[in-house]
């Protein structure tokens, strides 16, 4: 292996602005607390272009969700440590103020929750809350909003939205919600939709119409979608490129077709050897990754995956010690693992790829 | 009528499943019927006013039948609300049924009373969803795990401690984290606690409700291979309840897709999962993501529209005509029966997919003596 220390973050440096619509460079994102730092997001580059989705995969406290969070600017910079670059359509976010923060959410940047029960207000109209969000971003009157309100439920799905309009969210089902949530962030015409697990919640039915819809209105709207889950299944049905998360940092990067059918990374191999799939042939067993995932206060040393990787030992103790960089290797395609490409290549096609 | 798949809705279904073609053979004669569940039904009564008068009822689980067999996994699934988790209660008697009739082990456990039922609980134990709010935060895993050593009065050989500790690495944690808490442990590993508590009096049935759907995928995969090799070991009989196609197809050797408070359809899982006959299974399954991009194009796609209806008031009929692509008058007025249409399948519907000739003849008869016109039973009318 060739070391080139050249890491992703240094070589972007070097250009200031970016060319693509949201470039993120080096996100840190660090909890101090009494137990000492939750490094949630410890080094975090990628790039997304308009009218493209970006999957970001991982477990829960892999800090896919501190990411969206923290591209939104929500994160109490009282608690939060954040440092970095955001980039996105040419303004620079992390080191803009609140305020500048506050006037691209809702317009430029828009986010749909896991959870669309707790994450709308139960106190007013689903209407109410749609117009509040439009008329924050545009001067306009009442009636107007409320038209367009109106508009956005019946372009989500929302049967009779001239009289849905004035439901409370308990009001809707749980399918509806969302479509009222996706509704309500889509209302000012984004450019950037982040999905923090949008179906999750939702039964398999309804997912695939809220998939569907999210997609549709990409198509329409053309704007650059992140989809945050830890379904593999909904990633590959929506996104365009993939990027699997571990312990707070990017392991693997790559075009959809790539990460699933060429993945580089014992972890996204065995994030793939885990789930039973229905469009295989039923594995006798599972191959679970041993072990769970570690705290983020204590990654461990070296490669944060080692502890939990089958091929850890193969790398002649370099994992246990130093940290691997997400190097490009092959166009498009980035992993971080110290593993000869050769020898990675040879173990998902021998291993890994005949028992999925 | 022999307990073996016997799966019918009403009593009247029993008369229209006769015209069924030949008593099949059964697919898996060996091991004798375990549990058997007959028109089980749970209404939740709906109360207003001052009086709390009953206004209506919340029909959670409407006339649901099946037997599970000796070693097997039954794999119930469906969506939020359709009534699987409602079902798994009452059959652990932790919810009593509004009527119908539970048999365990060729007795009658649907009017025992609580103290009556305390001797089988040994026999009938539980896996829990969430591994969160299932232990007590205040006991050690000692006492958490011995519990029902301790409830049920039962001495072990070398004491309870050891009993414990021995359940603790039959599921893979360290017999010394006995003096821990549960919050020391990940979510996989409470779930690990959980299973070891349900194994501790060597339990003949198992019930889990969703006993995956909390964790993680890399994890949920640890648990799942878990089961079964406890399965096996143990010869442990298990229903397992989840929302999730794929886990179900995994671990089931029979699977019931449940709608509404009613079956729609039951089979052996490949015969499910390669010929699924009612159209909400076929929905399901066309829904689920494939983590495959290349299939992205070119799979052919069901989307049902709407939500599931409220069971306060479900369609009459066919539960499943207000969504469904192929209802047709029969549907909104004659409930399609459970039959059997080939050994160990059997579906309620008037229009099943990927029936042959004289399986949707099997149907059209069984709709005409369920109370269909002539006409109006679709006799030898496939497409």
């Amino acid at each position: 292996m060739t070391a080139s220390d050249e890491t992703a973050p240094a070589e972007f440096a070097e250009r200031a602005r970016p060319s693509a619509f949201l470039e993120v460079r080096d996100l840190k994102i660090h909890f101090p607390t009494d137990d000492g730092v939750v490094k949630s997001v410890d080094g975090l580059s990628f790039q997304l272009e308009r009218g493209r989705t970006l999957g970001i995969v991982g477990e829960s406290g892999s800090g896919k969700s501190v990411t969206s969070l923290g591209i939104l600017g929500l994160h109490n910079r009282q608690n939060a440590r954040v440092s970095g670059e955001i980039w996105l359509d040419g303004q620079e976010l992390v080191g803009s103020t609140p305020e500048q923060v506050r006037r691209l959410r809702g317009r430029q940047m828009a986010m749909i929750f896991q959870d669309p029960l707790s994450s709308m207000h139960p106190f007013y109209t689903v209407g109410k809350q749609i117009i509040e969000a439009y008329r924050v971003h545009n001067d306009v009157s009442k009636a107007v909003a409320r038209k367009h309100a109106i508009d956005m439920l019946g372009r989500v799905g929302i049967p009779k939205p001239d009289q849905r309009v004035d439901d409370y969210p308990h009001q809707f089902s749980g399918g509806m919600r969302q479509r009222a949530m996706i509704a309500m962030a889509l209302s000012c015409d984004p450019e950037l939709l982040i999905a923090d697990e949008p179906t999750t919640a939702l039964d398999v039915t309804v997912q695939a119409q809220i998939l569907d819809l999210i997609r549709d209105l990409q198509e329409e709207f053309n704007s650059a979608v992140i989809m945050i889950t830890h379904d593999l299944g909904v990633v590959a049905e929506l996104s365009d490129d993939i990027l699997v998360m571990y312990a707070g940092r990017c392991v693997e990067y790559a075009a959809v077709e790539d990460a699933f059918h060429r993945p580089l990374h014992p972890y996204t191999w065995g994030l793939l050897g885990s789930m039973p799939r229905l469009d295989r042939e039923r594995s006798e067993r599972l191959m679970p990754i041993k072990g769970s995932p570690p705290s983020l206060i204590n990654v461990p040393d070296g490669c944060p995956f080692h502890p939990r990787c089958p091929y850890g030992e193969l790398t002649g103790g370099k994992a246990d010690t130093e940290r691997p960089e997400l190097r490009e290797l092959e166009p498009g395609h980035k992993a971080a693992c110290h593993l000869p490409l050769e020898q990675r290549r040879e173990i998902w096609n021998a291993e890994i790829a005949p028992k999925l | 009528m022999s307990g073996d798949t016997t799966v019918s809705t009403s009593k009247t279904i029993q008369d229209a499943a006769k015209p069924a073609p030949e008593p099949a053979p059964e697919p898996r004669p060996q091991g004798e019927v375990m549990l058997e569940v007959d028109n089980l039904g749970k209404h939740f009564p709906v109360t207003a006013g001052l009086l709390r008068r009953q206004v209506g009822a919340v029909k959670a689980v409407d006339g649901v039948s099946f037997s599970v067999r000796k070693g097997e996994t039954l794999g119930l699934v469906g969506e939020s609300g359709c009534g699987k988790s409602t079902t798994g209660r009452m059959i652990m008697r932790l919810l009593d049924p509004s009527f119908g009739r539970i048999t365990f082990e060729g007795r009658d456990i649907t009017k025992l009373s609580r103290g009556q039922m305390r001797p089988l609980r040994r026999d009938l134990q539980m896996i829990f969803q969430d591994p969160y709010s299932s232990l007590n935060p205040r006991q050690t895993v000692g006492a958490i795990v011995g519990a029902p050593f301790r409830l049920q009065n039962i001495r072990t050989e070398h004491g309870v401690k050891r009993a414990v500790q021995d359940l603790l690495e039959l599921v893979g944690l360290n017999p010394e984290h006995y003096n821990r808490y549960p919050h020391e442990f990940s979510g996989g590993q409470r779930q690990r606690i959980g299973i070891a508590r349900t194994l501790a009096l060597k339990p003949k049935l198992i019930v889990a409700d969703e006993p995956v759907s909390a964790l993680d995928v890399s994890v949920q995969a640890q648990v799942v291979n878990l089961m079964e090799d406890l399965q096996d070991e143990l010869d442990l009989t298990y229903v397992v309840i989840a929302h999730d196609l794929s886990v179900v197809r995994h671990i089931s050797d029979r699977v019931a897709v449940m709608y509404l408070g009613k079956i729609v359809e039951v089979a052996d899982r490949a015969e499910l999962y390669e010929r699924p006959m009612h159209p909400y299974t076929n929905a399901l399954l066309s829904a689920v993501p494939v983590p495959d991009p290349s299939l992205r194009e070119g799979r052919e796609r069901i989307r049902l529209q709407g939500d599931v209806p409220s069971p306060l008031d479900p369609p009459p009929a066919c539960r499943f005509h207000t969504r469904c692509w192929k209802a047709q008058e029969i549907c909104k007025t004659v409930e399609p029966p459970l039959v059997r249409l080939s050994p160990g399948h059997e579906v309620a519907c008037h229009f099943p997919e990927n029936a042959t000739v004289s399986e949707t003849d099997t149907v059209a008869k069984a709709a005409v003596a369920h109370g269909a016109s002539p006409d109006e039973a679709p006799l030898a009318d496939q497409d």
